[in-house]
């Protein structure tokens, strides 16, 4: 699934690399816990959270993550777009609540792959 | 490859919004340097870790990288409380971490596990009152660079 087709099938927003959109992802990781991010994500390259702050960008530039989702309307800063602009991190806002957004992606065809 | 690369990194215990700088400083020259990505990663993972811990646990502290032909050896050193029974702080879910640097997205005690997990090697010298210093190696097979 692209990170175009992600942003559609779940309402979202484009807050940073709509030309990253042709992206391709097929696993994905939900977390609140960087470290858990951290210690699971394994071979996922697209992280779902609920959790605003730099270091949420930071877990994704080291772990190459291509694609951040922020559920349930969380808008990240100025500061955090930046350092995604910087790694060349797509981030996508999302209103749907964390369980909603794992669901849609999960029918869509993408897995969980640690 | 010759002379090993040496780089120092101060680390401010102030200051949560910029940890990670020093980790993703020394994942950007490996990467130029041409370092295998496996091996890339693994040092990012534990140097990121240890550099959140050196800010949420201690006082902040300098980070040595070390980048020779066999090896990529990071040494962290606080001058933080020290940790009193290392045997506990390295299981998995053992966190002493205040509430507010859980709502922060840390403090699920899986960052020493981790380090262990990523690197090839790891030592923790610690004095209570005094500080931690935590070595880490992540090696690398002669043709990696
Ligand atoms: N540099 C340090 N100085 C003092 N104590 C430390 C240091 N690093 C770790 N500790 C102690 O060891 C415990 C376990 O550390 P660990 O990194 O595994 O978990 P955490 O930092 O609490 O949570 P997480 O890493 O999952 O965010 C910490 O809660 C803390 O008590
Ligand atoms: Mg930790």
């Amino acid at each position: 699934m692209t990170i175009k087709e992600m942003q559609e099938v779940l309402d979202a927003r484009f807050l940073y690399g709509e030309e990253l959109a042709d992206l391709d992802a097929q696993y994905v990781f939900s977390a609140d816990m960087m470290s858990d991010v951290l210690a699971f994500c394994g071979k996922c390259s697209v992280l779902i959270t609920g959790l605003c702050n730099p270091q949420v960008v930071r877990t994704a530039e080291m772990l190459d993550i291509c694609c951040i989702i922020f559920v349930r309307g969380k808008l990240p800063d100025e500061n955090m777009l930046a350092l995604a602009r910087g790694k060349s991190i797509a981030v996508l806002a999302t209103s749907h609540y964390m369980f909603t957004t794992c669901g849609i992606l999960y029918e869509n065809g993408l897995r969980g792959g640690a | 490859m010759g002379e090993p690369l040496i780089y120092t990194y101060d680390i401010d215990g102030e200051d949560f919004t910029r940890a990670g700088e020093a980790s993703s400083s020394v994942k950007n020259r490996l990467k130029m340097l041409g370092v295998d990505s496996a091996a890339i990663r693994k040092t990012a993972i534990a140097m990121y870790e240890g550099e959140i811990n050196m800010v949420i646990h201690a006082d902040g502290g300098t980070i040595t990288v070390i980048i020779s032909d066999d090896a990529i050896t990071m040494v962290l050193a606080d001058r933080g409380p020290g940790i009193p029974d290392i045997e506990k702080a390295m299981q998995e879910g053992y966190s002493t971490a205040r509430p507010e640097v859980r709502s922060l997205g840390f403090g699920a005690g899986m960052g020493l596990p981790n380090m262990k997990r990523f690197t090839d090697e790891m030592k923790i010298d610690t004095v209570i009152g005094q500080g931690t210093t935590i070595t880490m190696k992540v090696y690398l097979h002669s043709d990696g660079l």
